[in-house]
């Protein structure tokens, strides 16, 4: 395919998408946002191969596809909803086939979580000051896509000094197979505010789909936020999105990403320590078999002295599937006593799996810390033999292997539902290998 | 203790076996009948990780040729964890460590695995944890070691006991702890020989792997074997070990290559 049959791609996007209902509700500003983005994507055009930052991720079988209009109610069943919910949330919202769905949402007393029009009634010159600010779209067509078609979206703000220990959930369901769709997300927290992000992407059909999702995040001083995100969409799914946090003086992110599902996902996750003493860790696990491909693109941008930065990320690769992890640390000039740390640990578990993996360094300070370090590699077969010489089975030994490397990374999450229900994806999925 | 009705439990006929394509089992003869206690000793690199590892059926070593029959069937041909449920117990020289995996999971596992397989049946988490720290008294254990990762960061006393305690779950007829005495301090020798002592019985047997006469001290062998260069070169009574442990190991070897080494290396 040409250069243009790609740009083409994103008109083609465009022009599948139902218009925007009642977009005349939207404020000015909004509109203005979204004009700008609509110019954007058309001068941009879909990355190749030959754009470094998609040398591996080919996304040509995208643009053999097309995608229609989602039609009906913006509803799922009980059970279904049972399947996804944690019971361990305080609040939550719900987004059915990016439409919001609000008899399954539900708010907490002293935040604000409510969906995008909803929220700006009372809080519009916040959201103003914070959407689209953090997840540039001039050079971005994913992004700009995204915000060309922004009109509804997840909100969530953290009042001065509001502490929630339970988990916020914003759930992004696929009902309908064959369509687009375009999640969105935006998180506020506001000095000393505290809050539990749990972002989860799931497909109710396995089926094809495409989307295309932005969460922004802005912490303010001294805030803090964990946030959790799970990608299980449809194994025929495209599934495209980034996260762009700024953290604030001396505030903290920790985020623990898990990509299962999709054909072909790509996650781009950019984080600026803006402020100095701001910290932040970013643990990331791919668990992918079969023909699937998961690619994870992270920045930790040390813009300000004083900054923490930690990342673990972890692939488990099967079949012949495919995991991409390129993880850049940039420490600009004056970003004086940075302290970072990284290290990609990748699991083959056949001989057709790939893994290509890439740190990448950039030091503009002299005075820092940054170790950075990548292992690829099979199960040890010393390990093995120690549990099969136990009575374990191979197939049990390998299982339990293999959990255990993903469980490093799971176990950094604190909410014991997900992870129950994440340690049995990943027993699942190994069972399958076996 | 050697027992006129006994029966055989391990009959290890001119095995050879062979690691990356070098010879390290020479042919090896090994009689082994239930209650006995045995030790095989000899310098280091004679092969005696190797003759064990053989026998829990590592995947490195290939057996070039010879038998052995293990209560009463042959070994060679079954997978490791076939061989673990029929009875055979490795003590590992040096126990892997298993990051990620906590020990009590584990030797749930492996105890739970074992019980299926006899037809008994499984123990929930609960009531394993009751089972599991009654067995760690015996051998001294702090309870914390449960919530570790397998061997993770133990230091190598306390692995030893960790196998101890494995062997002490999964109940065989044949333990072969290769070199569980190095790294011990001498009381954690006196607590891991009792726990051997106190797991002996008249049905099953003990090979002990060492090249020191000490843990002999403790746990008394009814058989002491010499090997080098993979085969057994002499076999004797408890009283062998003491004149190694005076004269070191080149006499046996000077000795052996005098007479023919077929005869010294059949055990019994
Ligand atoms: N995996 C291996 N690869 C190559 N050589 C090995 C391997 N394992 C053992 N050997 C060699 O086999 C010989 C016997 O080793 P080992 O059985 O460990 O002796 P011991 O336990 O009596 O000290 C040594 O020369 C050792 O180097
Ligand atoms: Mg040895």
């Amino acid at each position: 395919m040409t250069e243009a049959g790609t740009g083409n791609y994103l008109d083609s996007l465009m022009r599948g998408q139902a218009p925007l209902q009642a977009a005349s509700a939207s404020p000015l500003w909004l509109k203005q946002l979204r004009a700008r983005a609509v110019e954007r994507v058309a001068s941009l055009t879909l990355p190749n191969t030959r754009d470094e930052d998609w040398r591996f991720t080919d996304l040509l079988p995208l643009t053999q596809l097309s995608w229609r209009p989602v039609q009906g109610a913006a509803l799922i069943s009980p059970q279904e909803l049972e399947r996804c919910a944690l019971p361990e949330a305080a609040a939550r919202l719900v987004f059915v086939d990016g439409r919001y769905a609000p008899q399954h949402s539900f708010n907490h007393a002293g935040l604000t979580v409510e969906n995008l029009p909803a929220g700006m009634t009372a809080q519009g010159a916040i959201v103003e000051a914070e959407l689209a600010r953090h997840a540039e779209f001039e050079h971005d067509a994913f992004a700009a896509l995204n915000t060309a078609f922004l009109q509804d979206a997840a909100l969530i703000i953290a009042p001065r000094n509001a502490v929630l220990e339970a988990p916020v959930q914003v759930l992004f369901v696929s009902t309908q197979q064959e369509t687009a769709s375009y999640p969105r997300c935006l998180v506020i927290a506001q000095e000393g505010s505290e809050l539990t992000l749990v972002e989860e992407f799931v497909a109710l059909h396995q089926g094809a789909g495409f989307s295309s999702a932005v969460t922004e995040m802005a912490l303010a001083d001294n805030a803090r936020v964990r946030h959790v995100r799970v990608q299980n969409d449809s194994t025929a799914a495209f599934h495209i999105a980034s996260c762009a946090v700024s953290l604030a003086k001396a505030s903290r992110y920790q985020a623990v990403s898990v990509a299962l599902g999709a054909r072909l996902s790509r996650y781009n996750l950019s984080v600026l320590l803006a402020e100095a003493g701001a910290e932040c860790s970013i643990d990331g696990l791919a668990l992918i078999g079969g023909r699937q491909l998961a690619d994870s693109h992270t920045l930790i941008d040390h813009a300000k002295p004083h900054g923490i930065s930690r990342q673990l990320h972890k692939c488990i690769v099967d079949g012949a599937a495919h995991a991409v992890f390129n993880g850049k640390i940039m420490v600009r000039p004056g970003a004086q006593r940075t302290d970072s740390s990284q290290s990609s640990r990748n699991l083959l578990l056949s001989g057709k799996a790939r893994v290509d993996t890439k740190p990448q360094l950039e030091i503009f300070a002299d005075d820092v810390k940054c170790a950075h370090g990548a292992t690829v590699g099979q199960l040890d077969a010393d390990e093995v033999f120690y549990l099969r010489s136990r009575g374990l089975s191979d197939a049990a030994a390998r299982k339990l292997l293999t959990y255990a490397f993903g469980a490093e990374v799971i176990e950094r999450i604190a909410i014991a539902s997900l992870r129950a229900r994440l340690e049995r994806a990943v027993q699942a999925q190994t069972g399958e290998a076996s | 203790m050697i027992y006129q009705d006994s029966r055989t439990l391990l009959a290890v006929r001119d095995l050879r076996a062979t690691v990356n394509g070098i010879e390290i089992l020479k042919g090896i003869e090994l009689t082994v009948k239930s209650g006995e206690v045995h030790a095989i000793m000899g310098p280091n690199g004679s092969g005696k990780s190797t003759f064990a590892k053989v026998l829990a059926g590592h995947p490195a070593y290939v057996v070039t040729g010879g038998e052995v029959a293990f209560d009463g069937g042959p070994l060679l041909e079954l997978q490791p964890e076939e061989r673990s449920r029929r009875g055979i117990f490795l003590g590992f020289q040096y126990p892997i460590e298993i990051p990620g995996v906590a020990n009590s999971q584990f030797l749930r596992l492996a105890y739970n695995t074992l019980q299926v397989q006899r037809g008994k049946d499984e123990l929930d988490p609960l009531e394993f944890d009751d089972f599991v720290r009654e067995k760690m008294k015996l051998l001294e254990m702090n309870p914390d070691f449960l919530d570790r990762s397998v061997n993770e960061g133990f230091s190598g006393g306390e692995k030893k006991r960790n196998e101890i305690l494995q062997m002490s779950l999964l109940d065989p007829k044949l333990a072969i702890l290769d070199e569980t005495d190095s790294g011990l301090d001498i009381d954690a020798l006196r607590v891991v020989a009792t726990g051997v002592n106190h797991l002996a019985t008249r049905d099953n047997a003990i090979i002990l792997v060492t090249h020191y006469q000490r843990l002999l001290n403790y746990i008394t062998p009814d058989f002491v074997h010499v090997m080098d260069s993979g085969r057994i070169v002499k076999t004797g009574g408890k009283e062998l070990a003491l004149e190694l442990e005076a004269r070191g190991y080149e006499w046996v070897g000077a000795e052996t290559s005098a007479s023919a080494a077929a005869n010294a290396g059949a055990a019994r």
